[in-house]
């Protein structure tokens, strides 16, 4: 079959899982929240709420699309495509599965040798989508959602990448198939102090990246109504959500990737079913899962950073704790590997 | 340069120096915004994320109360007096009914004082559960905002058995009270003051040891003790600048002198000060509550004069004396000698009183509330300005106004 085709239809394939996961992760995340919040959450369509995302669609499709009348209207338009568009490709990179394990086809869209600087490039274009309609709104209020969102784009990036150093040091390369295949974590044990800071790092790095609690201050709704959302509406407002929830999973499936192993599973299991840890797919989600619930359960627990605050914390605990974890990894290689 | 930017650019040019030049940016906040706790309306200059000025805009939920409280007789003025702080109703109860019964020199029975102070105190602990919980909710934290409800529902419950309503009670009367406490009331508020303390404690963990909380109030919205008296605040935000004035203690009134209780003060100022203030004032109107638990004392619940309390149902049917009192009460109310008073109170948010002149008709000739959130609110520059957009929303939440009790 033509390769082509084939990276086309996985790449569909992929869309449409990502998007249905979005779909019901909005619901799994109130149901979460709610319980809680000694509340119920939604439970009235269909059963336990199941029917939920598909109201919320039909709503938000048929609801009327707004365009502020003072608006850049390509720019307004095109950002919330731009969000979509990158989070969706972010994803493209990361492997689910040993070589061939889907139906005989490799379980990931691109085979890039440039993985993770790809990961990270698509995600950054990301953030473009949200500065861009919020400049493009016209509105006060957008406009210091999207100034925020810069600012914390500056703040946390490099947090993000000294402790993606840390990997890409111990693993020599920058193909995220090759990382997991090569397990950091086996290298040397004098490498497991920096690796666990540097998992940290990259944790609170990419909760920052994807704008979730406590890091939400480009739409911190108490403070800019909705920040760069406010002028947003329908389907438009939509998109931006799904880019939200996509860079979510992208980056917990980066981090699970990078530190923990991505989608192979734990050794121990193999005594039980042989071969159970090589299955594709089933531990990437699980390890996703783990965060995707970590994030909803610090949305339901902690307050908010104040902008400043946040670029202090970027600059000078992240950066410097991650910068420390990478000079500490480099030395190890350099005198004891 | 297109025709359009050209035109812009030469309107800049225009207006530099002018009044329209501007340095700033204007920004609108409210009166529908998530967070200023009902309508208020605040018009802010930012430079960049920093408070350059900003403009208290009130008037959104006027409703003219006190006006509609002049031309009704002094029982009915119970209707309205709650209705302004919906979240402290039985404080301004309290004010409205302790100011007419010293215009009328009534004689309140010693239980009715102690079923007002129980109703009073438990009435600021649900309003400071949700000071606390909307406060840390403007903080970007849900869940807390929750767990006080839960609490708030409990004392809800209490105030529905009493008075049949959750809000607006109306359950004080000149003179007294509506009706005797019903009988199970006593043993439900003793099993929620047992359960509170327990309560507070996750409170505590949920947002005062946390270190983004103290991060995010630590610091900000600093007043100082002058500024705070120039500014006329009042109630915890005052004591939390450094004087210790809470009018229980000053100028105790339905027997506070007799409950042992501290008052909470701080020299700090912050927002933070002011957000523990509270705090700790809930633990203080337990021990409030539980003392008058303790001491509550049999008895009737009105002052016995017929010209001022409703006769008894019963004797309706037996004494002519009794028709005439009723009917008198109950068409026209009754005539306080002429004179003004005014009885400062300690309500959730500082000093409320109700100001009333009588011209010795049933309808007061002028009435005046001097609401506690309404002066506080102008602390609200001096707090804010040189801060961050941020702050402004704790430190408005620091203040806790109630709208209601602003527009009146």
């Amino acid at each position: 079959m033509d390769p082509l085709l084939i990276t086309l239809a996985k790449a569909l394939l992929l869309c449409l899982t990502l998007l249905g996961v979005f779909a019901y992760m909005t619901v799994i995340e109130r149901r979460i929240l709610a319980r809680m919040q000694h509340r119920l959450g939604p439970n009235r369509v269909g059963p336990f709420g199941l029917l939920q995302p598909i109201a919320d669609a039909i709503k938000s499709i048929f609801k009327e699309d707004i365009v502020v009348s003072a608006a850049d209207r390509l720019i307004y338009f095109l950002a919330p495509f731009i969000s979509i568009t990158f989070a969706l490709s972010a994803f493209g990179a990361i492997p689910a599965g040993p070589a061939g394990s889907l139906f005989g086809f490799d379980p990931w869209i691109m085979d890039l040798d440039i993985g993770l600087l790809y990961v990270f490039a698509a995600t950054s274009i990301g953030v473009y989508g949200i500065f861009l309609g919020g400049w493009a709104s016209n509105s006060k209020y957008a406009l210091l959602g999207s100034l925020r969102s810069s600012a914390q784009l500056i703040s946390y990036e490099l947090g993000l990448g000294f402790s993606a150093l840390t990997v890409l040091m111990i693993a020599g390369t920058l193909n995220l198939r090759e990382i997991v295949e090569l397990n950091v974590w086996s290298v040397s044990p004098l490498l497991w102090l920096p690796l666990a800071v540097a998992f940290f790092t990259f944790l609170i790095s990419g909760i920052a990246e994807v704008n979730r609690t406590p890091f939400d201050l480009p739409e911190a709704e108490q403070e800019i109504v909705a920040g760069y959302l406010t002028e947003y509406s329908s389907i438009k407002w939509a998109l931006f959500q799904m880019a939200e929830y996509v860079n979510m999973m992208t980056a917990a499936a980066v981090v699970s990737t990078l530190f923990l192993g991505g989608w192979r599973g734990p050794g121990f299991v193999d005594a039980f079913i042989p071969g159970m840890s090589e299955w594709p797919f089933i531990w990437l989600i699980l390890k996703m899962a783990i965060f995707m619930f970590l994030f909803i359960w610090l949305r339901g627990t902690l307050p908010r950073f104040r902008y400043d605050q946040l670029m202090r914390f970027g600059w000078v605990y992240l950066f410097e704790i991650a910068l420390g974890a990478a000079l500490l990894a480099g030395a190890v290689i350099v005198f004891a590997g | 340069m297109t025709v359009k930017e050209r035109e812009t650019a030469v309107r800049v040019a225009e207006h530099a120096g002018s009044e329209f030049e501007t340095k700033y940016m204007r920004i609108n906040v409210g009166p529908q915004h998530p967070s200023t706790h009902g309508v208020l309306r605040l018009v802010v200059d930012l430079d960049g994320e920093r408070i350059a000025g900003i403009k208290p805009q009130i008037g959104y939920l006027h409703t003219g109360f006190e006006k509609t409280m002049e031309n009704r007789t002094y029982q009915q003025g119970v209707t309205y007096s709650n209705r302004m702080d919906y979240l402290h109703g039985f404080g301004h109860d309290l004010a409205y009914v302790l100011s007419v019964e010293k215009l009328l020199d009534a004689k309140v029975p010693i239980r009715a004082e102690q079923i007002r102070v129980i109703l009073n105190e438990l009435n600021r602990i649900a309003s400071h559960l949700v000071f606390f919980g909307t406060g840390i909710l403007d903080m970007g934290a849900l869940t807390l905002f929750f767990y006080t409800m839960r609490e708030r529902e409990k004392i809800l419950d209490l105030f529905e058995m009493v008075s049949g309503v959750r809000m607006n009670y109306g359950y004080f009367r000149v003179g007294g009270l509506s009706k005797d406490l019903p009988e199970e009331f006593v043993p439900a508020a003793r099993a929620f003051c047992n359960e509170f303390p327990r309560m507070l404690e996750q409170y505590a963990t949920m947002f005062v040891k946390n270190d983004i909380f103290v991060n995010r109030t630590k610091g900000i919205g600093v007043i100082s003790k002058e500024q705070a008296l120039d500014y006329g605040l009042t109630g915890p935000s005052l004591r939390a600048s450094g004087v210790p004035l809470d009018f229980r203690k000053a100028q105790p009134y339905s027997g506070y002198e007799n409950y042992d209780f501290d008052v909470p003060t701080s020299e700090v100022g912050d927002a933070f000060v002011r957000f523990m203030m509270r705090f700790e004032e809930m633990s203080e109107s337990l021990k409030i509550v539980v003392q008058v638990l303790d001491q509550l004392e049999e008895g009737p619940v009105k002052d016995p004069d017929r010209r001022i309390s409703l006769p008894p149902r019963s004797e309706l049917e037996t004494s002519m004396e009794a028709v005439i009192f009723h009917f008198k009460l109950v068409t026209e109310g009754f005539h306080p000698p002429r004179g003004e008073v005014y009885v400062p109170t300690e309500s959730a948010r500082g000093e409320l009183g109700y100001y009333l002149v009588s011209d010795g008709g049933s309808m007061p000739y002028r009435v005046k509330v001097r609401v506690p959130s309404l002066m506080n609110l102008q602390s609200l520059e001096p707090a804010c300005i040189g801060g961050l957009f941020a702050d402004m929303v704790v430190n408005i939440a620091s203040m806790d106004p109630v709208m209601g009790d602003v527009d009146k």
